[in-house]
């Protein structure tokens, strides 16, 4: 699904971490793990298509691509079902329903309320709400675990089996110790760069 | 075959504009959702317009000579002041990232965004501008022809203004930085429709400068939202 | 990037150069034995020229001495807009082939672009007090050279906003790209906005323009370009030691060593 060769990214004339090649198969799990400020929200931005490399290269043969970040892009003035119909109007028309969405995301009691009203781990839910109405195959996911609770976190690995399981493939990003229980999944160290002399 | 190809690329199409009015429609009841903030352009055009009398004085014959200046200035900074919300609020919370991610052509979606803001910062002026030509001691007859350069050249204005916008976004005194990036681009237009008001005060014609503005129009409507687009690639870089 | 190159072996001798424009120590070497002679260049130009103009040039049947500020204006004039198209086409080719010395060169020729603008305005409103007796007059050359004064303080502080250096150079490239569309739109609707509210205007050069006098404009014009030349390498070559002062070529060339060829020998 995606072959990455000698990727790297430099800010301030530095690269961000130590030249990357891997490789995801459809079907497979890669975890991004490694201390703050390694750079796996960049790799994470550059797999996204969000940042340009700037050596190296990514060739992607994902069928689109669905990504949950350190930023929701929630919409605070809109409703919990509000943004659910935003998601699903602007990715197109996925095989669920927006009620359906927002049952499975455990936010079915605060559909008609304000995003702003939410909690972090409801937001982080809305927010994940996104990669079901998206039919893309590749899941770009950074700290998804972050602020939800335990059942949030299952509800999580549980995406990404289902996901993993139609032959999508998924890169997460974790500094948490949480680790999901996939069978083919990889895992890279992140380290950052260091000044080439 | 051909008729598969045909049928995606009616499928696309038929998402890409499904994506392009739900976008619209989520603006403008993000707009209805702050109401405040709607009226403001409006406000801050009345009250810098009303300016102008009080600093210059109120001779009738001096205020319609100015009026269609002062009334095309004003209309400029409303813009400007409103334009660093375009994109700002879509930036911070993490939309724009989205959007890119979407693989909805980014220009279309910057089309999108700027005409829902034109629709709600630069629509109230066209309307409003039959009192501010009353406020001006603007004749009568070039009325229409104020509120018809508005109509015409506010998109203008939105749509140049849009790019600064998207190149000003990441950074955080942006909208300061703004005013300096745009308004040398905006003298084109105020020449042209000041010059079409005051064709109109002469009773002269005036249907080449409105054809003029209507040029300008579609050029950037056609062309803006694609050095947008690159604006705020660059931003979220 | 480098299996593109090794497909399509030097298709075209300007992208080929293009290219090794691209490698900073190949950039850095060339143009440090080009400066110098650049400079020189400019120096005996300009010395030439300033020569015929102020000396040697007959004084204005209409104008008198004044006219000799035209050596300094009419130069500094051609030189503002034409700095300004080409720093707009090195921003394009640095957007599209992400060429970072051209971005640094699209980057460097906007102060010595806005210094030019000004030396025009500056001039200008000299030479307006004479043959004026103001000296301001919004007249259409003065008014568009402010409106150019403008976009290249925009370029400018869009590129000093930013902290990282390569985002800056682009988004800076970007707004110099837009505003060269916009040029040629703005100069014709001032030119015309000037026609509109002043119905005589003043015409600043005669129409004919006798050969001893037109000699010496057409040396300084050049060697105006030799000086932008001159001056943009010098800069260039300074904001890519600065960038890359980390990596071991910019060490080597700041301690005296040369620099070795790694991207390729020149052919």
């Amino acid at each position: 699904m995606l072959t990455v060769s000698q990727l790297s990214f430099e800010r301030f004339f530095q690269p961000v971490f130590v030249p990357l090649d891997f490789r995801l198969d459809p079907g497979s799990l890669l975890l991004v793990t490694g201390v703050n400020g390694c750079g796996k929200t960049t790799l994470i931005r550059l797999l996204a298509g969000i940042l340009t490399p700037t050596s190296g290269s990514i060739q992607s043969a994902a069928n689109g691509r669905a990504y949950v970040g350190h930023m929701l892009a929630i919409k605070d003035d809109l409703t919990v079902l509000e943004n659910a119909c935003f998601m699903q109007q602007f990715l197109g028309p996925g095989s669920r329903s927006v009620n359906e969405v927002i049952r499975i995301v455990g936010l079915r009691a605060v559909a008609g309320q304000l995003a702003r009203t939410l909690s972090a781990g409801q937001r982080k839910r809305c927010a994940l709400a996104r990669l079901l109405f998206s039919a893309a195959s590749l899941w770009l996911l950074d700290e998804p675990y972050s602020n939800l609770d335990d059942e949030g976190i299952q509800l999580v690995d549980t995406l990404m089996q289902e996901h993993l399981g139609q032959g999508g493939a998924c890169v997460l990003a974790t500094h948490g110790r949480h680790r999901p229980p996939m069978e083919n999944s990889a895992e890279i160290r992140l380290q950052a760069g260091c000044t080439q002399s | 075959m051909t008729t598969i190809a045909g049928m995606a690329d009616v499928a696309h199409s038929a998402s890409l504009s499904r994506a392009f009015f739900a976008l619209l429609r989520r603006d403008l009841l993000l707009a209805f959702r702050r109401r405040s903030e709607l009226l403001f352009p409006v406000i801050f055009v009345l009250v810098v317009v009303s300016l102008f009398p009080l600093g210059i004085g109120p001779g009738p014959a001096l205020l319609a000579r100015i009026a269609p200046g002062v009334v095309w200035i004003a209309a400029l900074l409303a813009t400007v002041v409103a334009l660093d919300n375009l994109f700002r609020s879509d930036f911070e919370d993490g939309t724009l990232e989205q959007f890119v991610i979407s693989g909805h052509p980014l220009a279309l979606i910057a089309l999108a965004k700027t005409l829902a803001h034109w629709l709600v910062a630069g629509l109230p002026l066209v309307l409003m501008s039959p009192l501010l030509a009353l406020w001006m001691n603007l004749p009568t007859r070039a009325v229409g022809v104020m509120a018809a350069s508005l109509a015409l050249a506010t998109p203008i204005l939105s749509f140049i203004g849009a790019i600064g916008a998207g190149l000003t976004i990441s950074l955080r005194r942006g909208g300061q930085l703004l005013s300096l990036l745009v308004f040398p681009l905006y003298i084109p237009v105020l020449i042209i429709a000041t010059a079409a008001i005051m064709a109109a005060v002469d009773g002269l014609p005036h249907g080449a400068f409105l054809g003029l503005l209507l040029a300008g129009l579609l050029t950037s409507v056609t062309l803006a939202p694609f050095a947008t687009a690159a604006a705020l690639k660059i931003s979220l870089s | 990037m480098s299996t593109n190159q090794a497909k399509k072996p030097r298709k075209n001798a300007l992208v080929l150069f293009i290219h090794k424009l691209g490698s900073p120590p190949w950039f850095y070497n060339f143009t440090g034995k080009l400066i110098p002679w650049l400079w020189l260049l400019f120096g005996v130009l300009a010395a030439w020229g300033l020569y015929l103009g102020l000396v040697r040039a007959p004084a204005d049947y209409l104008q008198g001495e004044s006219f000799r500020i035209m050596y300094i204006h009419v130069p500094a004039a051609w030189m503002s807009m034409m700095i300004y198209g080409l720093m707009a086409v090195m921003g394009f080719i640095a957007l599209v082939w992400r060429i970072r010395t051209m971005e640094i060169l699209a980057m460097s020729s906007a102060p010595i672009g806005a210094a030019f603008t000004l030396a025009a305005l500056i001039s200008g409103s000299l030479w307006g007090r004479p043959t004026w007796g103001t000296y301001w007059v919004w007249d259409a050359r003065l008014t568009s050279e402010l409106v150019l004064l403008f976009l290249y303080f925009g370029v400018m502080s869009l590129y000093a906003a930013f902290d990282e250096p390569r985002k800056a150079a682009r988004a800076a490239a970007l707004l110099a790209l837009v505003g060269l569309i916009n040029l040629p739109i703005i100069h014709f609707s001032v030119n015309w906005w000037n026609t509109l509210h002043q119905p005589s205007s003043i015409g600043v050069t005669g129409s004919t323009i006798h050969p001893s006098m037109l000699w010496p404009l057409l040396i300084m014009a050049v060697a105006t370009k030799f000086y932008y030349a001159a001056n943009l390498l010098t800069r260039a070559r300074l904001m890519l030691l600065e960038q890359d002062f980390r990596k071991s070529w910019a060490r080597d060339a700041i301690n005296g060593v040369a620099a070795p060829t790694t991207h390729g020998e020149p052919d």
